[in-house]
């Protein structure tokens, strides 16, 4: 994870500063956010709120509306399997199933060491490849049962991914 | 690059980059999309450049789009001879270099081989998958490199533009593209020099273009090739629609999913920008027209038409009513034109080469080419760019090469979560618009998931009613509560607690909830449950009747039991089964306790003796 070297509150405020304080701009201020900090922290709500002058109920509907933010701090791998027509009919259920009993966590959740996010998503139309897992932006593909033991396993002590 | 002033200096520019471009000299192309990026071809690229280098030798080596044939990537081609050559991996780029690129020797191995014949396939263009393509639009994308300008000029690029501009008045324009009958790719199909007139006409100002870059189907993914792989095409079609119904201002609403595609087209515009195809004065004719990326949020319903203006104005993406239009009160309240990004990027073609050409390809209704994402149950996965009217079965079959291990097909999908699927007694149906729409499917953006006796028809509903359920967006009743409801009723069918009468009660909530939604995602949420129950109506009866999942899919109504037979008592599905419900005696037939078992499907993975059963 990134070093927080400035406090939260400056940073939003610069990044809200990049976008003219333009209320249309809410979603990409979010993204930036989310992208800083891996999630939206709650003082960044907040500053948003102040300098935007955008009521907190309209960022909260805005941030829990689309799936890609979050409001929990996510873990310091993120796993996104893809659910996919094509990865759903080629057994991504199962690797799904396989990836909870792994982690213990469901989708949407992270770890309680804070090691761990699993997530699913619509489709990373990468079809050919499917199922497809990606790890902190990485692409894994024709993931089986044996391949998520042979990723997660040395992640889960600490190693980083080449 | 310098600002290009006018259409003269443009034609000199391309004059000159085109001669530069000698498709002659020897070049080594390798195709970086996304699925490619997937099988290491960045690290192939690499070692491509660092080989050449190392044995001196005057080649470039140029990273492209998509070439389409995802299944067999990463993909490298070498000129001017076109060797293709597939799944390429990093050992193999010494002897790639030193015998093909440097003596123009063949490497076998790397060479497509033919699985009926048996035989290998030097070029590409002899590969039954590209065989019977029409690759019009999806063609460039592996011959340039889609983040410098330069190759896009090179190879014509932006000519229309110049001819619009200078040669062509805005309702001239508008006239070309109704007589091509281009018609949306984002799957409604609507006439888009229909919507182009309406827009032109109506009140009101600023108007604005976008280019719907959202692509939410699963098992879509064309327009994230095309943004990825050739952007300025996508770009060229936009400034065309802009002067033509007098828009300044456009915007391209793009999936955050696809990082690639945004990292391309900020490039693209900002490289047309420089080269004064975007901004004030293009080519010296006075229009002036610029473009912003707007990344989604990641929600299916944001490609619905006024969700994605929500969405581009910051808030939730919430359809409206559909009495308001668009090209009258789109972004903003102003008058918008939305398409699709193939659709922008089919523009230039028809402008270049005239709409009587275009109207020439396809069928009465339907015109030019579609691509295609032919995935799932598919021995070539990939993009395929075909005429309108061409059938399924040469689809699935030709280009497809069939069911991977001999199974049997089922069904395609298409259309995505709103689409149906189609049994194989229709796969002689050609393909466009309305014949998929007749049939109780629809064309959608192109995706087409190819499925198996393996797959199961009531669980693809299913699945297709959780997708719906995840994104509808919570506005109306029947969509929300609705699809709820069915999926419950399908869970139970899956899990064996299915009631007689569960396929008619399906049947009357479809229709109330086509009835009652806004929005199209509602409108045509009951149509995988529909199309399934129209065709498979047999595989619901065995579920709710028999308690059976024909093709072994549904957890609840299966066994598994292992073949003494074939099982050697190696042991690897004890070791593997999460339950410890395979056990035995090494080296004698095992057994799985179904009590125990939660059929998670590791045993099966795992034996190397095919000696797992499902029932």
């Amino acid at each position: 994870m990134k070093k927080v070297t400035t406090t939260i509150e400056a940073k939003t405020k610069e990044i809200i500063k990049k976008y003219n304080q333009d209320k249309s701009s809410l979603i990409a201020v979010l993204q930036e956010i989310q992208e800083q900090y891996n999630y939206l922290p709650k003082d960044a709500l907040t500053t948003v709120k102040e300098e935007m002058e955008i009521p907190a109920s309209r960022i909260y509907e805005v941030a829990t509306f689309y799936d890609s933010f979050s409001l929990t701090p996510r873990g310091e791998h993120v796993i996104k399997l893809c659910q996919g027509t094509a990865c759903h009919v080629r057994g991504a259920a199962a690797i799904l199933d396989k990836l909870e009993r792994t982690l213990g966590i469901k989708p949407g959740e992270t770890t309680s060491d804070q090691k761990f996010t699993l997530e699913t998503v619509n489709c990373v139309g990468a079809c050919a490849l499917g199922p497809v897992m990606v790890i902190d932006g990485e692409y894994h593909g024709q993931v089986n049962m044996a391949k998520v033991d042979k990723i997660i396993g040395p992640l889960k002590k600490g190693a980083q991914l080449s | 690059m310098k600002i290009i002033a006018d259409t003269k200096a443009l034609h000199q520019l391309q004059k000159e980059l085109k001669e530069k471009w000698d498709p002659q000299k020897p070049m080594v192309t390798i195709c970086a999309g996304t699925g490619c990026r997937g099988y290491g071809c960045v690290r192939v690229k690499e070692a491509l450049e660092t080989e050449i280098e190392k044995q001196k030798l005057n080649v470039g080596v140029r990273a492209t789009g998509c070439f389409g044939f995802c299944e067999k990537g990463p993909l490298v081609v070498i000129h001017p001879q076109k060797i293709f050559y597939q799944q390429v991996k990093l050992n193999d780029v010494p002897d790639i270099v030193a015998k093909t690129v440097a003596k123009g020797e063949i490497i076998e191995k790397l060479l497509y081989r033919d699985p009926n014949s048996g035989e290998r396939i030097l070029k590409e263009e002899d590969v039954p998958f590209y065989k019977k393509q029409k690759r019009l639009i999806f063609g460039s994308n592996g011959l340039i490199d889609p983040t410098r300008i330069e190759d896009y000029l090179a190879i014509g690029g932006y000519c229309a533009l110049a001819k619009a501009l200078s040669e062509m008045s805005p309702e001239g324009i508008i006239g070309e593209i109704k007589k091509a009958g281009l018609r949306g790719r984002g799957g409604g199909g609507f006439l888009a020099g229909a919507k182009w007139e309406s827009c032109r006409k109506a009140h009101g100002s600023p108007k604005y273009i976008i280019a719907n870059g959202d692509e939410g189907d699963p098992g879509a993914y064309m327009d994230r090739s095309l943004m990825e792989g050739n952007p300025h095409s996508v770009i060229e079609g936009m400034i065309i629609g802009a002067y033509a119904i007098g828009a300044n201002e456009g915007f391209i609403y793009v999936r955050n999913e696809y990082p690639l595609a945004v990292m391309h087209l900020t490039l693209a515009i900002a490289s047309a920008r420089e080269a004064g195809l975007l901004g004030k004065n293009i080519l010296g004719s006075g229009f002036s027209f610029d473009i912003s990326i707007s990344k989604g949020g990641g929600a299916f319903v944001c490609g619905e038409s006024s969700a994605l203006f929500a969405s581009i104005e910051g808030r939730a993406g919430e359809p409206r009513a559909k009495y308001i239009h668009a090209v009258e009160k789109g972004l903003w309240d102003k008058p918008t034109v939305l398409n699709n990004v193939e659709t922008w990027a089919n523009v230039p073609l028809i402008i270049n080469k005239g709409a009587d050409w275009y109207a020439s390809i396809g069928t009465e209704k339907s015109k030019g080419t579609k691509i295609f994402s032919l995935v799932g149950k598919i021995n070539n996965t990939g993009l395929v760019e075909v005429p309108m009217g061409i059938t399924l079965r040469e689809i699935v079959y030709d280009m497809g090469g069939g069911i991977p291990k001999g199974r049997k097909f089922k069904a395609v999908q298409t259309g995505g979560p709103s689409g149906g699927c189609i049994p194989e007694s229709m796969l002689d149906l050609p393909v466009d618009f309305d014949k998929l729409y007749e049939v109780g499917s629809m064309m959608g953006s192109g995706g087409m998931i190819v499925m198996d006796d393996r797959s199961c028809m009531v669980d693809v509903a299913k699945y297709f009613l959780a997708f719906l359920q995840d994104e509808s967006c919570g506005k109306c009743v029947p969509c929300r509560e609705g699809v709820r409801r069915m999926r419950d009723i399908l869970e139970d069918i899956c899990a064996g607690k299915g009631k007689e009468g569960d396929v008619e009660l399906l049947e009357t909530m479809s229709q109330a909830i086509s009835d009652g939604s806004l929005c199209a995602l509602g409108g045509s949420a009951p149509n995988p449950v529909l199309s399934t129950i129209k065709y498979f109506r047999q595989e619901y009866d065995a579920h709710i009747k028999k308690k059976r999942c024909p093709a072994g899919v549904c957890k609840a109504l299966i066994k598994y039991s292992i073949n003494p037979e074939k099982c050697t008592g190696c042991g690897m599905c004890v070791k593997v089964c999460p339950t410890a419900a395979a056990s035995g005696e090494k080296k004698k037939p095992h057994t799985i306790d179904n009590e125990t078992c939660i059929r998670c499907g590791a045993c099966i993975e795992s034996c190397k003796f095919d000696a797992i059963n499902v029932e």
